[in-house]
This record gives structure tokens, C-alpha cells and sequence, in this order.
């Protein structure tokens, strides 16, 4: 090269430009989240123009249904990361009843402070994760089969310890536990706005959210997960530590069904053990509305809080349209199968050959 | 251990009447092979040859139950893959380089992530990332348009050479192909063999495996045969044909027992008697015809 300086100037730097222009438009309408999100403004608008006037709209209407999407949308982040690695969790529902059992009879049967408590049922739930994680990598078994045994091993488990010890399924009196006040400032706070009060709940939420995508994409654990998830085979042969990130995907997943128990036994100042029922099918399907793929590999975590938030406003946008909240199944099931056939076009679309 | 061809310098891997066994089946018989720096070496053979179990060996994925590794002329045992990389052998496994859903810049260093640290937290560079995946591929030759696009974009001998670009780029002083070209067209296994050129101009050495001698001949300095365990020798370039290791691959001596074969069917059924003759025929002289 005679002049590389004209090289330069001439050719790859002024197609560099062009390139990077079209590549961030592209890269926009890549993202996964962008069928959630075009996806979490149809239920609004219908809502909206059906229930407006009967609260929807108003204040009290929204915090209702932020409410009930915080709460999912704090499994979904987790699970959905676990998803992007390329496994389910089917536990999370029983390990919320567990953790929130563990946490009211430290604290109501056997006088413990609620900081503790809470802690000993943090660690039993990374115990729990850490268990699913293990048996599914070194059984090799999937793990839709593991956390579905132990799922009912975990609920089955919570029933009958709790009766042994206290011959009831439910606990309350939480409110009288040592260290209450504090506790339920920093997870069952409600900021009044207006007329309403918006629970703190909200705020895990999105920090969670954050949490997740800035995992996802800004740290090289984030890329293991994506590997893992994509191809555990190629993520091991290039040297990511394969089995210690899905054991710490699985733990996490056990951890925010822990802080929703936390969050459910303090609002409510008692436990149930068959809390967080069917906790663990919503919050997949919050994570496949929101774009992650069921096979792993692909996803997004604010695509997860879209899918938490369109699910809240269906559920609560039913009471307030006024209609049997029977149809909320039909709904879900229904949203359900269209995000599963605009998740397969988009991935058809982003493994299709561009030439 | 006279070898044709070798130059007298340290071969870079070598291995030494390595066998190995998968319970009482022998996969691998009395192996001996070398690579040195800037050659080409093939290896040849058809499936079940056990060109499989012996990369896996050289790239830390199975001990051998006898005989020795060598790395710069040392004997090493290697644990797993990590070991294997960490000593500069890179394999680039035919389905399993790269990650369809995951951007190519994302791939390039997937399990060796460039880091910033901001404060108590290490970040993923993806600037840094982007930039050197782009500059690395475009050493190679490769120009693409947006090294944020999925690979599963990229057509199979690009995915390929982005795999090669990669193993060049963290340090691979050997670098195993495990069937390359097998799944390409004609004109993309040309692609994926002129980066197999380029990593040898820089001095690595290669070990191409494949069962197409077509694409092995062009570009191998030497060439192993293996069948069912078994090394059929090592030969030069200029000490073998084409066509002589076509026929070799195919294994001569089992064309002329297939013929005695075909020919035995000939005796015992009239009917196809004729076709079965010319069978016989056509087999064992396609086998000398090569031979």
C-alpha cells in the first residue's frame, strides 16, 4: 500500500458510517422486547376506552395493577435471565409458600426478630435453587422434570411441616413481630400519589428489571448466560464455566420467589402455605410475552417487565371492565399463543440467512 | 521415528502410540502424528475412523489410555479443554463454534470477555469488543456489515472463518478444524480454505480434518490416514496423489473384498448375475485404477 492514508479515507471509513446508521436501526428493531412492547399498548388502549370511566384510568386503578404486576414482574426478571440460560423453574411458586412459611413461624411461633428470619428464608431459598441446579446438571435430566418434582416436594413439605408444628395451614399476627415496622417500611411501604398509594413493591420491580438488563448486557456473566442458554456445548468448548452459571441462575430464581414471599407475608401480616400457586406458570408467561425464547439463548429483561406489566393490566383491567373474572384464563392463554408465534417469526428472522 | 516430510524443528504437538479404548471397543490404535509450526496437516479418514476421539485428545477432552501427548516436546496431560486452550490449542468444532442467536462480536469473545472496572463492578467493554472483532475479521479478510448481527446470519464458511479469526486472535498456536467445509457449497468451503491458508502464513499449525480429499489436497503440506483406529501412515505432499489417497481413504483392500464379495452373489444368484459381475468389476478396478 502506497498511500495507506488515502486507503483509509477513501473506502472502509465513510462505509463504516453508513454501516453503523443502518446497524442502529436494525439493532433497535432486534430487540426481543419490542413485541412486548408494542404488545403492552393494545391491552391499555382497550382497557382504556372499555373501563376509562369505571377507574382504570384513575390513580387507584393504576397502582392496582402495578401492584400485581410488581409482584410477577420480580419473578419474571430472575426467571428470565434462568430462560435466556436455557432452563425453567417450576418451583418458584412453591418456594414462595415455603419461604414465606419459614419467615412466619420464626417469627410468630418461635419469637424471632423478622431480619433474621427473613434471612434464614433467603438462604433456605438459594438452598433450594442451588439443589435444582445441581440435580439438573448432574442428572442431566431437564430441568422442567427436576423443578417439577420439586415443586410438589417443596409445597408438599410446607403443608405438612407447617400442620405438624402448628396444626393450621395458615399463620397471621405478623404485625407484632419484633422489627415489623422497619421491615414493612422497606418492602410493603405505600407512597401515597394523589389519592393513591403505590406500593414499594413497584420500586424492586424496576430496580430488579435494571438489575437484569444491565447483567445481560454490560457484564460477561450476562454473555455466559446468553452462551449457555444459546449452546451450552459451544459456551463450555470456549471455556464459560457452564455449570456454575445455571446453579447461580436457579439460586436467583429461588431468591426473588423468597423477596415476593417477603413482600406478600408483610402486606398481608401472615402465610399461607399454599401461597404463590400457579406463580410459577405466570411468570414464564411474562417472560415469553416479553420475547425470550422457551429454548433459551434469547430474551430480555425489560421484555419480561412489558410481559409483568400487560399481564397486571389484563388481570385487573377485567374487574375493571366489569366482565366474570372467569374469562382472565381465556385471556392469558390467548395472549400466550400469540407471543409464542410472534417469538418464532422473530426468531426465524434473526437466524435467517441476510443475504 | 522417521516421518516423511517433517523438518527438523519441534513439532508444536505430537502424538506418541497414543490409544484409547470406550470400554473393550478400541477407538484408537497406536497413533503417532506430529504438527509443526506453518503446515497444514490432514487427517483423513471416513466416519468411525476415529479422527473424532483422536482431536478429542488433542484438545484436552479425553486423556489417551496409553502413550503420550507432547506439546513442545514435552509430555503434558491435559484436564480439559481450558487446559488445552490455555497451552495454545484452539479447536473449532464444525456445529458447535458458534452461537446462532448471539451477535458476532458477542461470539468472537464469548468466555474471554474484554472488562472495565467501575468501581467495585467489572463491566463488559462492548465498544472495545466491537472494535477489535471488527478489526480481527477484517485481518482475516472478513468484512461484515455489523458485528452486532446474530451469527446465525452469516452464511456456514463465514460463521467458520469468524471461529478461525477468533481462535488466531486469543493466542492459538495449533488450530484444529474438525470438518470445516463438510456442510459448505463449493464456493464457501473456498472461503474457509483460504483462511486455513492465512492461519499457516501466520505461522500456526493446523490440523484439518476431513474426509473430502478434494479439499484436504489443495491446502495439506501432510496428510494422516486413520481407519477404524489405525494410521495408515503419514505422507508428504510431494510422496502422494490424489488420487492414491482417494483410494486409500476408501480402503483398497476392502474394495477387493467387496468385489470378492459381489462376486460370491454373482455365483449363488443367476438372475443378477450379470449386473453383480460388473459390479465386482468396476469396484476392483476403480481400487487398482487409483492404487
Amino acid at each position: 500500500m502506497a498511500s495507506p492514508h488515502v486507503a483509509k479515507n477513501a473506502d472502509p471509513e465513510s462505509e463504516g458510517n453508513r454501516i453503523l446508521k443502518s446497524g442502529a436501526i436494525g439493532g433497535l428493531l432486534r430487540r426481543p422486547e419490542m413485541g412486548a412492547a408494542a404488545g403492552a399498548v393494545a391491552p391499555w388502549a382497550y382497557f382504556a376506552i372499555v373501563a376509562g370511566d369505571s377507574g382504570f384510568l384513575s390513580l387507584g386503578g393504576t397502582a392496582s395493577y402495578l401492584e400485581v404486576s410488581a409482584q410477577l414482574g420480580i419473578l419474571a426478571a430472575a426467571i428470565c435471565l434462568l430462560m435466556i440460560g436455557g432452563e425453567f423453574d417450576l418451583s418458584i411458586g412453591s418456594v414462595i409458600g415455603a419461604s414465606g412459611m419459614v419467615l412466619a413461624l420464626l417469627t410468630v411461633e418461635y419469637g424471632w426478630n423478622i431480619w433474621p428470619a427473613i434471612a434464614v428464608a433467603a438462604i433456605a431459598s438459594l438452598g433450594i435453587g442451588f439443589l435444582n441446579g445441581v440435580l439438573v446438571l448432574r442428572t442431566g435430566l431437564p430441568s422442567f422434570i427436576i423443578t417439577l418434582a420439586t415443586l410438589f416436594i417443596i409445597r408438599g413439605l410446607t403443608i405438612a411441616i407447617t400442620r405438624q408444628i402448628t396444626g393450621r395451614t395458615q399463620l397471621g399476627g405478623m404485625r407484632d413481630v419484633a422489627g415489623f415496622d422497619l421491615a414493612q417500611r422497606v418492602f410493603a411501604e405505600r407512597v401515597t400519589i394523589g389519592s393513591a398509594g403505590f406500593p414499594i413493591s413497584i420500586a424492586w420491580w424496576l430496580a430488579l428489571t435494571l438489575v437484569a438488563t444491565w447483567i445481560l448486557l454490560r457484564t460477561a456473566f450476562g454473555n455466559w448466560i446468553f452462551g449457555v442458554g444459546g449452546n451450552a456445548q459451544a459456551a463450555r468448548n470456549v471455556g464459560v464455566p457452564v455449570t456454575r452459571v445455571k446453579v447461580l441462575l436457579f439460586m436467583a430464581s429461588s431468591l426473588a420467589g423468597c423477596l415476593v414471599a417477603v413482600i406478600q407475608v408483610i402486606s398481608s401480616t401472615g402465610a399461607d402455605v399454599l401461597r404463590g400457586q400457579q406463580q410459577e406458570f405466570y411468570a414464564i408467561i411474562a417472560v415469553v410475552i416479553g420475547g425470550t425464547l422457551l429454548t433459551g439463548g434469547y430474551g430480555s429483561a425489560i421484555g419480561a417487565a412489558l410481559g409483568a406489566l400487560i399481564f397486571g393490566m389484563v388481570r385487573q383491567g377485567i374487574v375493571f371492565a366489569g366482565v366474570d373474572a372467569d374469562w382472565f384464563q381465556v385471556f392469558l392463554g390467548g395472549m400466550l399463543l400469540i407471543a409464542g408465534l410472534i417469538n418464532q417469526f422473530v426468531r426465524s428472522r434473526a437466524t435467517e440467512s441476510r443475504r | 521415528m522417521s516421518e516423511p516430510g517433517v523438518s527438523s524443528t519441534t513439532p508444536l504437538v505430537e502424538t506418541r502410540n497414543v490409544s484409547k479404548y470406550f470400554g473393550r471397543v478400541q477407538a484408537l490404535h497406536d497413533i503417532s502424528m506430529t504438527v509443526h509450526a506453518g503446515e497444514v496437516m490432514c487427517l483423513l479418514g471416513d466416519n468411525g475412523a476415529g479422527k473424532s476421539t483422536l482431536i478429542k485428545i488433542f484438545s484436552g477432552v479425553h486423556p489417551p489410555d496409553e502413550g503420550q501427548l507432547l506439546i513442545d516436546d514435552r509430555p503434558v496431560r491435559l484436564g480439559s479443554p481450558r487446559d488445552a486452550l490455555s497451552a495454545g490449542i484452539a479447536t473449532v468444532y464444525q456445529d458447535l463454534a458458534m452461537i446462532p442467536l448471539l451477535s458476532v462480536s458477542r461470539n468472537f469473545f464469548l468466555g474471554a470477555e474484554p472488562t472495565k472496572r467501575i468501581g467495585p463492578f467489572r463491566r463488559f467493554d462492548v465498544a472495545t469488543a466491537d472494535a477489535i472483532t471488527r478489526e480481527e475479521l477484517r485481518k482475516m479478510g472478513i468484512f461484515i456489515r455489523d458485528t452486532g448481527q446474530p451469527v446465525g446470519t452469516l452464511s456456514g464458511g463465514e460463521r467458520q472463518s469468524v471461529a478461525i479469526a477468533r481462535a488466531v486472535y486469543f493466542g492459538a498456536r495449533v488450530l484444529i478444524l474438525d470438518e470445516p467445509t463438510a456442510a459448505l457449497g463449493v464456493k464457501e468451503a473456498g472461503v474457509v480454505l483460504r483462511y486455513i491458508a492465512q492461519a499457516k502464513a501466520r505461522g500456526l499449525g493446523v490440523i484439518f480434518i476431513t474426509h473430502n480429499v478434494h479439499h484436504a489436497y489443495p491446502i495439506g503440506d501432510r496428510f494422516t490416514l486413520l481407519n477404524r483406529g489405525r494410521s495408515y501412515g503419514t505422507f508428504a505432499k510431494d510422496a502422494v496423489t490424489r488420487e492414491e489417497l482417494v483410494s486409500m481413504m476408501a480402503g483398497g483392500e476392502e474394495l477387493e473384498a467387496l468385489g470378492h464379495e459381489l462376486e460370491e452373489i454373482a455365483r449363488s444368484d443367476a438372475q443378477i448375475a450379470p449386473a453383480m459381475r460388473q459390479a465386482a468389476r468396476d469396484v476392483t478396478a476403480g481400487g487398482e485404477r487409483a492404487g
